[in-house]
């Protein structure tokens, strides 16, 4: 594990790096936004793992405890985000860690945003999101907890 | 005319701008003579229909016969995907282009882990021939081409199109159209591979020879730049790998006795068109100069037919903006017109919704339509390449290649394109470049209509939405399948492709036909092979 290192551009007082976890689900490859997503985020200073392709909600979830991530981002473009999402958060109370929140970006119906939100997604990003709003919004995020 | 005072020395309008095209290449205020020293018209373009086919593999082109118009189309099960490809048909389009489901992508039976959400959401789910009956039920095989976009499991999809081809009386011999199989692209850019790079390879140079020994009329494989530049290439990038991978294709059937001359002719090529309006002309032209010199100086050839690179073209669906999306509309036309000055064989226009979800209905006919304006109204397809001889589009057509060949250099020296891609070589490219693209754009260097200029609020546009009710009727029909076949015999000629991929010189299409005729299942067939093979994973870097 990397040794905890002041936030660059924040306060002073040594804090914790934020943590992000960047996960594929689903069988999709296209992996364009989450590498772009991944790098920006470290760019700005975070650590962030990247879980590579073809991941279960399982193991999502448990690299999300493993890594002890305070954010974790989802990236779906092939519509499986409701069951997907579903899964995954139940995994997430199961194992205790419901304060973690999910992030989903990729093509999702506007229709599916409030479901998505009921079960308690963080954000979705929609196409034409910058790399900006995706790092405050993580930033937001991870002060808060 | 009159005497006038001479113009004041040109200077760029906006120098705050940078002009550059979508891919970061810088372009001059002006071209002329001087942009090509020792051009030579007769060597460097040809006459259309002649090496080196710069402009155009066809002496006529589009005066002898207009480009096929090819819609990709697929969703939900097997049986809404036949109505939508009956309407297709009933609206002039002139080939069918199946767009499978991820499960059916990734060789796995609807009822495993990871198929969770994904049954019928981005393509049709076929599981077995059962259902590849279903969705050309009605369509006679020898009436129609078919291409199927489809990769690691292709030579399963290709049998199952061979079996329906049976069944409806039309022999292999007489079946047109092609099956993507571009494995090479899957582990550079859209990611979907199954086994390792090698024994990939080896299947699909099976299924190569096997459509050159049995299907005259089919095109073996579809090597294609459209994923490599969706994935973040610029245009020179998704030229190089992609005519770099035709290149190991073509070493790796002459490595295994084939003659080049009995295969090259149905290999054809599959790009993007991209919103760089000239650019990707430029692109088009070059990508024919280039193959026919690597397939006649580099490889021998001697069939002219080995020497063109026929492609298909699909407009750019990453341009496309879930805001706003008719102007999508437009972006796709000057796309598919980029496509027809390029000289393209065939041609798909995304839909103006894309950017949201798979196309409507009413969104697929206004792309179908956007085709039928440009080839019946805008007189463009009345002349052979009309903008060679352009300064600007021959520099451009020059520079494009000389980048191409330079990627040819550096891959060479890797040892080829197979070990590149264990090296992770064009995937770091390209995911480079994916970045810089994304930050031009948060720049506003580049501008995007609608985007990060020109934003305004607006109401949604209906959508096709496809529900989880897909995903349980296609494993209900697996089940089925399951009680009603004869278990014993899928399980023998499981066992026989197993035993066939543990040798190195059997052709396993023949295994698979067998199993594909007992029906059984795509999940079946291709974890048999993952039995032999195991699965590639690539290592997770960005």
């Amino acid at each position: 594990m990397a040794t905890p290192a002041a936030d660059p551009g924040k306060s002073t007082t040594p804090t914790r790096r934020t943590r992000v976890l960047i996960a594929k689900p689903g069988l999709d490859g296209h992996d364009r936004g989450a590498k772009v997503i991944a790098r920006a985020l470290r760019d700005a200073g975070m650590e962030v793992i990247y879980t590579g392709l073809r991941q279960t909600p399982e193991q999502i979830a448990a690299a999300a405890l493993q890594e002890d991530v305070q954010v974790i981002g989802l990236s779906i473009l092939s519509g499986a985000h409701l069951p997907i999402c579903q899964k995954l958060i139940e995994l997430l109370r199961a194992k205790g860690a419901s304060d973690v929140p999910v992030f989903v970006g990729g093509i999702i119906p506007t229709q599916d945003i409030p479901e998505l939100k009921k079960m308690g997604v963080a954000e979705v990003f929609l196409p034409g999101t910058t790399l900006q709003q995706v790092i405050e919004a993580v930033r937001r995020v991870a002060v808060a907890r | 005319m009159s005497k006038t005072e001479l113009p004041p020395p040109a200077t760029d309008a906006r120098p705050e701008t940078r002009f550059t095209t979508i891919s970061g290449r810088p372009i001059e205020r002006l071209y002329g003579p001087s942009s090509l020293p020792g051009f030579d018209p007769q060597r460097d373009l040809g006459e259309p229909g002649k090496y080196p086919f710069t402009r155009g593999v066809h002496e006529t082109m589009y005066r002898g016969k207009v480009w096929s118009m090819r819609q990709f189309a697929g969703f939900g099960s097997a049986a809404q995907t036949n109505e939508r490809f009956k309407y297709l048909l009933e609206h002039g389009v002139h080939g069918l282009s199946v767009a499978f489901d991820l499960p059916t992508l990734m060789g796995r039976d609807p009822d495993h882990p990871l198929s969770l959400g994904e049954v019928g959401k981005c393509g049709v789910a076929i599981s077995s021939l059962k259902d590849m009956e279903t969705l050309f039920d009605g369509i006679p095989l020898d009436d129609v081409s078919t291409s199927m976009t489809i990769n690691s499991p292709a030579a399963m999809l290709l049998a199952f199109y061979i079996a329906v081809g049976e069944e409806q009386g039309v022999p292999q011999s007489a079946l047109s159209g092609t099956v993507q199989a571009d494995i090479l692209k899957e582990y550079i850019a859209q990611k979907e591979y199954i086994y390792p790079p090698r024994p990939s390879m080896r299947l699909i140079v099976d299924m190569i020879r096997y459509s050159t020994d049995h299907m005259p009329k089919w095109n073996s494989i579809s090597i294609s730049g459209y994923h490599i530049r969706e994935a973040g290439a610029t245009a020179a990038q998704e030229l190089a790998f992609t005519l770099r991978d035709g290149i190991e294709y073509v070493k790796w059937c002459v490595d295994a006795g084939m003659d080049v001359d009995s295969f090259a002719p149905r290999l054809s090529f599959f790009f993007n068109s991209h919103s760089d309006f000239f650019e990707e002309i430029a692109k088009f032209r070059a990508a024919r100069r280039i193959w026919a010199r690597v397939m006649r100086e580099r490889f021998g050839a001697k069939n002219p037919r080995s020497w063109m690179c026929r492609f298909h073209t699909q407009t750019a669906g990453v341009s496309l903006t879930a805001q706003q999306p008719y102007n999508n509309v437009v972006r796709t036309t000057l796309q598919a017109l980029a496509g027809v000055l390029g000289g393209t064989q065939s041609l798909h226009t995304n839909s103006l919704d894309e950017a949201l979800a798979l196309p409507s209905e009413e969104a697929v006919t206004i792309a179908m339509r956007t085709q039928q304006v440009i080839a019946h109204e805008s007189g463009v397809a009345n002349t052979v390449d009309p903008l060679g001889g352009s300064y600007f589009v021959e520099k451009l057509t020059n520079d494009i290649e000389a980048e191409a060949l330079a990627y040819f250099e550096r891959i060479d020296a890797m040892g080829g394109m197979v070990s590149a891609v264990e090296k992770g070589f064009p995937q770091r490219e390209i995911q480079d470049s994916a970045f810089k693209f994304q930050q031009a754009v948060e720049a506003k260097e580049k501008v995007i209509v609608g985007v990060n200029e020109y934003a305004m609020e607006e109401k949604p546009v209906p959508i096709l939405y496809i529900d989880e009710t897909v995903a349980r009727e296609q494993i209900a029909r697996v089940e089925a399948l399951k009680a009603s076949r004869d278990n014993a015999k899928v399980a023998k000629t499981l066992e026989a492709l197993k035993a066939a991929a543990r040798t190195t010189d059997e052709n396993l299409m023949y295994p698979i036909l067998d199993a594909t005729r007992a029906y059984a299942t795509l999940g079946e067939m291709c974890d048999a092979l993952r039995e032999v093979w195991g699965e590639y994973e690539e290592a997770a870097t960005f």
